[in-house]
């Protein structure tokens, strides 16, 4: 079976990243970048169907700069067979569609029964460019699997956790599933694993040449402007003294400061 | 010498700080107060391929050079350095002594199950009354028909009570002083082998250190490893890997006093600022990443050398002596830089102030390692 895995590579949750005024709207100085942990879990699982079937390929790909080769060479490490890496800067004017399309582009040529993804990148959280990359191949999707099995037949059932249960849903291949945390508990690459990632087949696509500027650049459909902080919490207060006095302050702080009352 | 590391190599680092991070971390500080060993934690780096890092695919292992082996040993000693001394003791000591002075059928036989990590190798030379002075060692091995018959005592020997396999250093010649000491492979199990006491330690609490006992001790003839009466000049050689591993290992523990730190004095405020602005703590933060940086760059030109093919007596010993001696001072500066919080068990730092002392007392003390470096000197 063929699995095509799309992955991101985001700054790692350890550290904070700061806004910044600019393109991409965050200071990534000091960033450590990591594989985005949902497709970890798109990786895992693309691993363990093709280690059960004995046989198969499984393709990584990515869109991002030059530096997001590091991303990749992880996922070949973690055992993927191939890479793809279609160069762009994933925050100048890169909206989930024009993701979705480059990712499209480069994938619709080549054989593929399964793509997998993660549910969504923990740096922007859209949650999108899965599903919509799913809409342009024109292939079935389900969003936010916990369960994945395929057979022989050329079917896949998946489960997803709904609000107080699991929904069991099957469809027909090639299909695109997004993973969720459950599906599995990713490995760590071995050393072999990493020895070998170097001399694996590492393609390079520019992005330039794969989507018309509508998608991609000025064209894009949704353009970041502005990306903040949460206002840091003001420190609680806290009341101490005999109960019938600590109610007293209550009432007279929740009437005269917070006014709510 | 190239001193942008490589892809590999930083993908190894990532690897084995994220591996640390959700594997050892959790549970560190009870482990070291129960002096606990991780076995769990083992496996997983064995199914990482660390156990056999240095031995070559035919053997079972993955063959990586000895630059690449100090990285991972730094990593892994950056968090634990108990578990930095366990892979040490084995992939530099033991594993590379039977690669490098065992027959093909020694290697062929011994190696895989080693380097996949299903049996721990240990190291045995020290003795009560032979440590510094290792020609001391009165451990006796005599021939017997198709039998070495060994009987002796061994101290402080790393992963001693659990290794499946030991190198085991002996008298063969009592008459001659460095031409006669010989190597031999004893496995567990064998009759008049036993393990000794198991030492409660200061620090490097989670790696196993235990006596071994030999008595009337009969291994196969085949079990020599190297030649006979040249033992010692093959251990010395064997040192040299072994003290490159235990001079990334005090760079592993002296960058961890200095992240802990510089994390804390950020986070500290005293008179009303953080304690990193104080000139005073500025200072120690400094000397400690110019240091820690100079160690390093010791440790990976012993390990070019050793990657070049070449011996590097000289080099190994001043990058462990002068690494271990980062880590001593780094890990005093850490606990002062933490104050209060810095002495209590909590701290990581108080942990790495007690692991940081074995570096300058195991696989020859700072002073053996003067001895050595002026030898070679006033050669
Ligand atoms: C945790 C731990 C793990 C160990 N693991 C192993 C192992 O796996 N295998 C193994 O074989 N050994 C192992 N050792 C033993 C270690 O190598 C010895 O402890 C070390 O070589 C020092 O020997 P010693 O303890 O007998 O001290 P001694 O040699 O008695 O030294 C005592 C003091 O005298 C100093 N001294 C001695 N001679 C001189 C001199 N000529 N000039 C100046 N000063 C001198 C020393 O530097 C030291 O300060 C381990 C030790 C420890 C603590
Ligand atoms: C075992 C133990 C027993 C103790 N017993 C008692 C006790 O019985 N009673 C009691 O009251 N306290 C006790 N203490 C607390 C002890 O007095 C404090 O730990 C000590 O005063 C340091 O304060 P701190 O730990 O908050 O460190 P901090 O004050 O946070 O200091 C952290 C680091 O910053 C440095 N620093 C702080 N300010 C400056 C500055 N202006 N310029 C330069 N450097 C600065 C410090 O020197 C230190 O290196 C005890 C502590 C321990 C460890």
């Amino acid at each position: 079976m063929n699995i095509v895995v799309c992955i991101k590579q985001v700054p790692s949750t350890e550290t904070a990243p700061r806004p910044s005024p600019r393109p991409p709207f965050i200071d990534t100085t000091g960033l450590s970048w990591v594989i985005n942990p949902f497709d970890e879990y798109a990786i895992e699982e693309a691993l363990r169907i093709k280690e059960r079937q004995g046989k198969g390929e499984v393709t990584v790909i990515t869109l991002g700069p030059e530096s997001a080769r590091e991303a990749l060479m992880g996922a070949l490490a973690l055992g993927a067979d191939r890479a793809v890496h279609i160069i762009g800067e994933t925050h100048l004017g890169i909206d989930s569609y024009a993701t979705a399309y480059l990712l499209c582009q480069a994938i619709k040529g080549r054989p593929f029964d399964l793509i997998l993804c993660g549910k969504e990148a923990v740096d922007d959280q859209n949650g999108a460019a899965g599903i919509q990359l799913a809409e342009l191949l024109d292939i079935p999707h389900v969003a936010v699997i916990t369960r994945l099995s395929v057979d022989a037949s050329g079917k896949a059932v998946v489960h997803r956790q709904i609000e107080g249960g699991t929904e069991v849903l099957e469809c027909p291949l090639p299909a695109l599933f997004t993973c969720q945390k459950g599906l599995n508990e990713p490995r760590y690459p071995s050393l072999p694993g990493i020895m070998k990632a170097k001399k694996k087949p590492y393609e390079v696509v520019p992005a330039t040449g794969l989507a018309p500027q509508e998608v991609w650049g000025p064209g894009a459909r949704v353009s970041v402007k502005e990306v903040s902080l949460l206002p840091t919490r003001k420190v609680g207060k806290k009341l101490q003294a005999g109960a019938a006095e600590m109610v007293e302050d209550l009432v007279k702080f929740v009437r005269e400061e917070v006014r709510i009352i | 010498m190239e001193l942008e590391l490589t892809e590999e190599q930083k993908l190894l680092q990532k690897t084995l700080r994220d591996f640390a991070q959700k594997e050892i971390l959790p549970g560190i500080i009870e482990r070291d107060k129960q002096g606990e060993f991780p076995w769990r934690i083992i496996q997983g780096l064995a199914r990482l391929g660390l156990m056999g890092m240095l031995i070559p695919e035919a053997y079972g292992g993955i063959g990586v050079d000895h630059l690449t082996y100090a990285l991972a040993i730094e990593e892994l000693a950056r968090f634990d350095a108990s578990i930095a001394l366990t892979l040490s003791a084995h992939n530099s000591l033991g594993l590379s002594h039977i690669y490098k002075f065992g027959t093909e059928e020694q290697k062929g036989r011994f190696l895989p199950p080693l380097a996949r990590g299903e049996r721990l190798c240990a190291w045995a030379l020290t003795e009560p009354q032979a440590g510094s002075d290792a020609l001391a060692i009165e451990t006796t091995a005599i021939q017997k028909g198709d039998k070495w018959i060994l009987n002796g005592r061994k101290v402080f020997i790393t992963q001693g009570s659990l290794a499946e396999v030991c190198v085991v250093m002996a008298r063969t010649d009592k008459s001659r002083g460095k031409e006669g000491i010989s190597s031999f492979i004893v496995e567990k199990g064998t009759a008049g082998f036993s393990v000794g006491k198991r030492e409660e330690k200061l620090g490097m609490r989670c790696s196993d250190t235990a006596e071994l006992i030999f008595e009337d001790c009969a291994i196969p003839k085949d079990n020599l490893l190297g030649r006979v009466n040249e033992g010692y000049a093959e251990l010395l050689e064997v040192l040299e890997g072994g003290r490159i591993g235990m001079g990334a290992m005090a760079v592993g523990i002296a960058r961890g006093c200095l992240e802990e730190a510089l994390m804390y004095s950020k986070q500290r405020k005293q008179f009303g600022k953080p304690i990193c602005d104080f000139q005073a703590i500025q200072w120690m933060l400094t000397d400690m990443a110019t240091e820690i940086d100079a160690a390093r760059m010791l440790v990976h030109k012993a390990a070019w050398l050793k990657d070049q093919g070449k011996r590097c007596p000289l080099e190994a010993s001043q990058a462990k002596l002068f690494a271990s001696e980062v880590a001593m001072r780094a890990a005093i500066k850490a606990v002062q830089i933490l104050g209060g919080y810095g002495y209590m068990k909590e701290c990581h730092v108080e942990r790495y102030f007690r692991d940081a002392k074995l570096c300058e007392i195991g696989e020859g003390t700072s002073e053996v390692q003067r001895l050595v470096i002026s030898r070679e000197l006033l050669k």
